[in-house]
């Protein structure tokens, strides 16, 4: 027996689309800002035709079945896209529900046996929810990527490294130090100073909102790493509280240059290369 | 859930099978993206516990593994020796802690270098350490 | 077999790797470099790892060994170009190189052999601003 509401769906498409377009439109939730109606009409329309086309009797209890993989490369397409575009879950999940309630309507009209309607609703139900799902998966993983770009950007942005004189860096940390950013610290800062040549190495951590063990730990290996390099590290920018813990935690900073300000670190700096920072004499212009 | 991609096994009986094998390493490691930091950590890491497996046990076989887990993907090494095998695993991985001549910064050093460190060893039967180093990790 | 070629330069000795150590290698290195120190009473032993991309712990102990040795027989050890990547899996891995002097290319690595030359001579000729 070929299944009643199949041929309903492949004859109806129109029908189905217009029912859709027309719940979709209505929905208070439809941002005209993010996409224009023409926009979602073609993808509306693909969808249908897709999921219309493909749907047939073995299949339809078996929303993993591989006749679905181009309804689901569609789904997740969408998903993805709206994703990056900043739509909301609820208003992702509406274009996929709505269909639903597109199709129930359709089949409402059509079939007359009521206990064939609610059968068939079931199945369409279930098919739809599924689908649904894959939707919201996809539709999280396009905002991870989002997040794990940003994350790769703010871990670039947050390390730059600075050429103050001829052979002194200066990088100042902001934020939290943990082991993936200090390793990023430590290769720009090591790749830096044998592009630039450079012998000393300022770490300014007036950013860094808190120091315990572990930062430290941190601070003191990319020290370390400075020297294995036969360049010096200084650290500046260590506040009195700062000082406070690493005391109390028993952290021993003694082998390393400790300064307050970048500026004391930078004259530290100029003294161990014998430079010398002179006033110039002011000149007295003759009239 | 983790799937291996890839498997190729090297046995190691002499000290100048060292440099293939690291050379070995680091084609797969370079062929899925790994960075040159995380690159050479693994491969010091390899080196160290090729090493290991040489002085203790006269060698034995290391698969090399390309692996991934979601979006990550990764190199996995297992060691596998018929060597006398480790009494007290706990003891071995403790920094400074050495029967060898070595500086004792073997295991608990080569911990610090890859994501994921494992151990099994039975005396009498033999040792295998695993390790993991996923591309950014 | 192979050898890493030591070259003398004045007062220095300048050892280049450019190919992986293997172990026996890197013992005869150690060895030779030892040998040649004795005999050309040099002051100053200059290694150029820049083209060298793992050290491990074994490699690393070789260095340490020279700089030990080096340093009983009166010539200070300076390591000279080491890569950023092997420096941060150096420190990972819990092997600081002590008593080895690290510079970032060989002309630095002369100046600073040059100084604490002229600084181990100030204290018993008190000449320490000589050249």
């Amino acid at each position: 027996m070929k299944n009643e509401s199949i041929k309903v769906f492949q004859k109806k498409k129109k029908q189905i689309l217009e029912t859709w377009m027309k719940l979709q439109l209505a929905d208070e939730s439809l941002r005209e800002d993010l996409m224009s109606n023409e926009e979602l009409r073609g993808q509306s329309e693909e969808l249908i035709s897709i999921l219309v086309d493909n749907l047939n009797d073995s299949n339809i209890d078996d929303p993993r079945h591989s006749d679905f993989d181009s309804v689901v490369d569609i789904l997740s397409g969408i998903s993805i896209s709206r994703a990056r575009q900043g739509f909301s879950p609820r208003e992702t999940g509406t274009f996929v529900f709505s269909l639903k309630d597109a199709l129930l309507n359709t089949m409402q009209q059509e079939l007359k046996d009521p206990q064939e309607l609610f059968l068939q609703s079931l199945k369409i139900s279930k098919l739809i929810d599924s689908f649904g799902v894959t939707t919201f998966e996809t539709f999280i993983k396009g905002r991870e990527e989002v997040i794990l770009r940003q994350t790769d950007e703010i871990a670039e942005i947050s390390t730059p490294v600075i050429r103050v004189w001829d052979g002194i860096l200066a990088l100042p940390i902001i934020g939290t130090l943990d082991s993936a950013r200090t390793q990023v610290v430590m290769e720009n800062l090591l790749q830096e100073i044998v592009e630039s040549g450079s012998s000393i190495a300022i770490l300014d951590i007036s950013g860094v909102p808190a120091v315990d063990s572990l930062v430290a730990q941190h601070l003191i290996k990319t020290v370390s790493a400075t020297r294995l390099m036969g360049a010096e590290c200084i650290i500046s920018g260590i506040r009195p509280e700062i000082a406070q813990t690493v005391v109390h935690l028993g952290i021993d900073l003694t082998n390393i240059i400790t300064k307050f300000t970048l500026a004391s670190a930078l004259r530290t700096a100029f003294n161990m290369l014998h430079l010398q920072v002179v006033k110039k004499q002011k000149q007295t212009i003759a009239d | 859930m983790m799937v291996t991609l890839n498997k190729d096994v090297m046995s190691i009986v002499k000290e100048q099978d060292v440099i293939p094998f690291r050379n070995r390493i680091k084609e797969y490691a370079t062929k899925i993206g790994m960075g040159l930091v995380n690159q050479t950590k693994l491969i010091t890491a390899a080196s160290e516990l090729v090493r290991n497996m040489l002085k203790y046990a006269n060698g034995g076989k290391v698969y090399i593994e390309v692996v991934s887990k979601g979006r990550e993907n990764g190199i996995r090494l297992s060691f596998e020796d018929k060597g006398p095998g480790i009494p007290d695993i706990n003891l071995a991985l403790k920094d400074g802690y050495s029967t060898g001549k070595s500086l004792g910064l073997g295991l608990p050093g080569t911990k610090r270098l890859v994501s994921e460190f494992n151990i099994a060893s039975e005396v009498g039967k033999g040792t295998t350490v695993t390790v993991v180093k996923w591309k950014n990790g | 077999m192979e050898k890493i070629p030591i070259l003398r330069m004045g007062k220095f000795l300048l050892v280049t790797i450019q190919v992986d150590l293997y172990d026996r290698l890197a013992e005869a290195l150690e060895a030779d470099l030892v040998q040649m120190v004795k005999k050309t009473g040099a002051q100053g032993v200059l290694i150029d790892i820049s083209a060298v991309s793992i050290i491990d712990s074994f490699m690393g102990r070789i260095i340490g060994n020279i700089a030990t040795m080096s340093k009983i027989l009166d010539a200070e050890t300076v390591v000279v170009g080491m890569q950023p990547a092997v420096a941060i899996t150096l420190v990972e891995l819990g092997l600081p190189l002590k008593g080895v002097h690290s510079s970032l290319n060989v002309e630095r690595g002369m100046e600073l052999l040059r100084t604490k030359i002229n600084l181990s001579e100030g204290q018993s000729d008190d000449d320490g601003y000589a050249e």
